[in-house]
């Protein structure tokens, strides 16, 4: 049986002095930007207001209907399905399909407010061991309750990234004790349904429960 | 003294282990601040809180202060006010007096494996870079959304030889060659304006002033600024008060070197004069008490902005759970998420809008002021900037976009 180390990641933000006034240079700093600036603005809001709501939204929908005031546009954004995307790329291209169906389907360009300009950034992230190494699952319950959301976020959300099959590290984990069927129920988590501090509580109702199993 | 571990209860065990963790990372290596003055400033104020956690943390954190002669401070205040869109005039021997000075203090001062130069007044310390060969890094407090033309010039054939610049808020960003980052300012919540407070404090502040705790008080503190448009506030107030009742507390500074601001004064002084119910307060500079008293004890926090740095007082208000309604400047909207951890507005009939709306929806309100406390908590306390602060000098030895440690 393996032991779970547990990791955490900070992430660093760093301007890239690219700004859009409006939709077509939405789209066009969107096609620009690196995949970690897509990252950015598709994942902060959920590190930065993770108690406020399940829902993920992302920059560019919140930008589109805050600053331009176009709801209909900004819904369509909203409602792009983050944890539907296996990689960044992907990702983008979802985007930037949207948008340059607006672009063709309109003339009217407005610009935002002065002072409103979306300003493209990126995230440099920095990926560390903590102290806690747990051995089965009533350990591994005990300290996903005090690590930080970092660290949740990192096995959950960027481990989603880096593993295929819509694996996290923790399914991945449970998998490896010969917990298949809290191994799938893990997997089959959208982990962008919940706030964080949500997503920690059910994952461990769900571990325990298959502990005393 | 403070300790790091005192904000435990506040930002939660992990936070601060995750800082321990990334400390650790900095083992060896000399961190060289260097400013223009030791008191006194927002950033003389932030280094000396942040210089003792950093040591604390296990990071050999040092802090010098450059010298500099009356003419030397008279040409960066020159630069201060231009790089705010105040027109001034430099001339070509005050740019070499400029250069002189940091000149003489490039052969006290340096050193350290990491030379962090906080503002204008020191940039051009990074002309001994070839010498020292270490790794700067250039920290930029000031607004920077629009700045003259010529002093940008000047400072940014110093900025773009530093190994990284770092701003405050996006707008502040430049199309330069050097790596820019996002590093926002931050609150302490265990100073004298931050910290908690018995309700009976609260109490004898309010009384003190003669304000009426019974009934709703809306407060905006920040100097009597036109910029801070405090007649705006008077006029939306006025507006809300047809329908709902309320006291209004206008609470600042005095001393302004804005041109408008006498007028302004005056303007405030007669509208309070004719209304029993606008409490206007002059506060000394050491009035940190005061403010965290006014602000806990009011009903709504108001920043009425036109133009707004970074707008830390937003921050202060959300942190004490205050439903707030802010200007959307600056760095206010990274602040305010709007209808989620406070309103943001754009008028003057918007807030009139919105104040009569808080005042009569106390749950809604304290929904929003207790979103936002916590927005503050996880993005704007003085643990989050020292673990920027930390990444921004290990990210000095690491090239990527992935960094494992």
């Amino acid at each position: 049986m393996s032991d779970f180390h547990f990791y955490t990641k900070l992430d660093q933000t760093v301007l890239l002095g690219i700004k859009a006034r409006n939709v077509r240079e939405l789209l066009e700093g969107i096609k620009e930007v690196s995949d970690s600036s897509i990252y950015y603005h598709t994942h902060r809001f959920l590190l930065q207001h993770h108690y406020l709501s399940p829902e993920p939204p992302n920059d560019f929908a919140y930008w589109v209907s805050y600053a331009l005031g176009h709801a209909a546009l900004g819904e369509q954004l909203w409602s792009v399905d983050i944890v539907e995307f296996p990689s960044i790329a992907e990702l983008r291209q979802k985007f930037v399909e949207i948008l340059e169906g607006h672009v063709a389907s309109t003339e009217r360009h407005i610009d935002c407010p002065q002072d409103q300009e979306f300003h493209f950034m990126a995230s440099k992230t920095f990926v560390f061991s903590t102290h806690y190494v747990v051995h089965d699952l009533t350990e591994f319950v005990g300290i996903l309750g005090k690590i930080s959301i970092n660290s949740l976020y990192y096995h959950m959300f960027d481990a989603k990234l880096r593993l295929k099959h819509g694996e996290n590290d923790f399914s991945r984990w449970f998998r490896s004790l010969g917990k298949t069927e809290l191994a799938d129920k893990s997997r089959q988590l959208d982990p962008y349904s919940y706030t964080l501090e949500g997503l920690r509580r059910y994952i461990i109702v769900l571990v325990r429960k298959y502990d005393s199993h | 003294m403070i300790r790091i571990e005192d904000y435990e209860p506040i930002v939660g065990q992990a936070t601060v282990e995750e800082l321990f963790l990334l400390a650790q990372h900095l083992q060896g290596k000399v961190v060289q601040n260097i400013n223009s003055t030791a008191v006194g400033g927002g950033v003389a104020e932030i280094l000396s809180r942040m210089i003792p956690l950093l040591k604390q943390l296990g990071v050999e954190a040092k802090w010098d202060v450059i010298k500099g002669d009356e003419k030397f401070f008279v040409t960066t205040k020159k630069f201060h006010n231009g790089l705010h869109g105040v027109p001034v005039e430099i001339g070509d021997e005050e740019y070499e007096h400029f250069l002189e000075v940091n000149r003489e203090n490039t052969e006290e001062l340096v050193r350290g494996d990491i030379v962090f130069v906080h503002d204008p007044q020191p940039v051009a310390l990074i002309e001994k870079r070839d010498e020292v060969g270490k790794n700067w890094v250039w920290r930029c407090h000031i607004d920077f959304s629009n700045p003259d033309p010529a002093i940008w010039r000047f400072l940014s054939q110093f900025i773009r030889r530093y190994d990284a610049a770092v701003f405050s808020a996006p707008a502040f960003a430049q199309k330069i060659p050097v790596p820019q980052i996002l590093i926002a300012p931050s609150i302490d919540p265990l100073s004298d304006k931050n910290k908690e407070m018995p309700e009976e404090t609260i109490n004898s502040v309010f009384a003190r002033f003669g304000i009426d705790r019974s009934r709703p008080v809306v407060t905006q503190i920040s100097r009597f600024d036109y910029l801070k448009d405090p007649l705006g506030v008077i006029k939306a107030y006025k507006l809300a008060k047809a329908r709902v009742d309320m006291q209004l507390v206008l609470a600042g500074g005095g001393a302004t070197d804005d041109p408008e601001g006498p007028m302004i004064m005056e303007r405030v002084k007669e509208e309070a004069d004719k209304d029993r119910d606008i409490f206007v307060l002059f506060l000394p500079p050491a009035s940190d008490m005061e403010i965290n008293a006014l602000q806990r004890g009011s009903t709504i926090i108001l920043q009425k902005s036109l133009k707004e740095g970074f707008g830390l007082t937003v921050a202060e208000a959300l942190w004490k759970a205050k439903p707030t309604i802010a200007g959307a400047v600056g760095g206010i909207p990274l602040q305010i998420t709007h209808k989620h951890s406070g309103i943001l507005t754009h008028s003057i009939e918007g807030t009139a809008h919105w104040i009569k709306q808080l005042v009569s929806a106390p749950e809604y309100a304290a929904r929003l002021g207790a979103n936002g406390k916590e927005h503050i908590r996880n993005n704007f306390l003085i643990t989050r900037h020292i673990r920027d602060y930390l990444l921004l000098f290990i990210s000095l030895f690491h090239d990527g976009d992935v960094v494992s440690l």
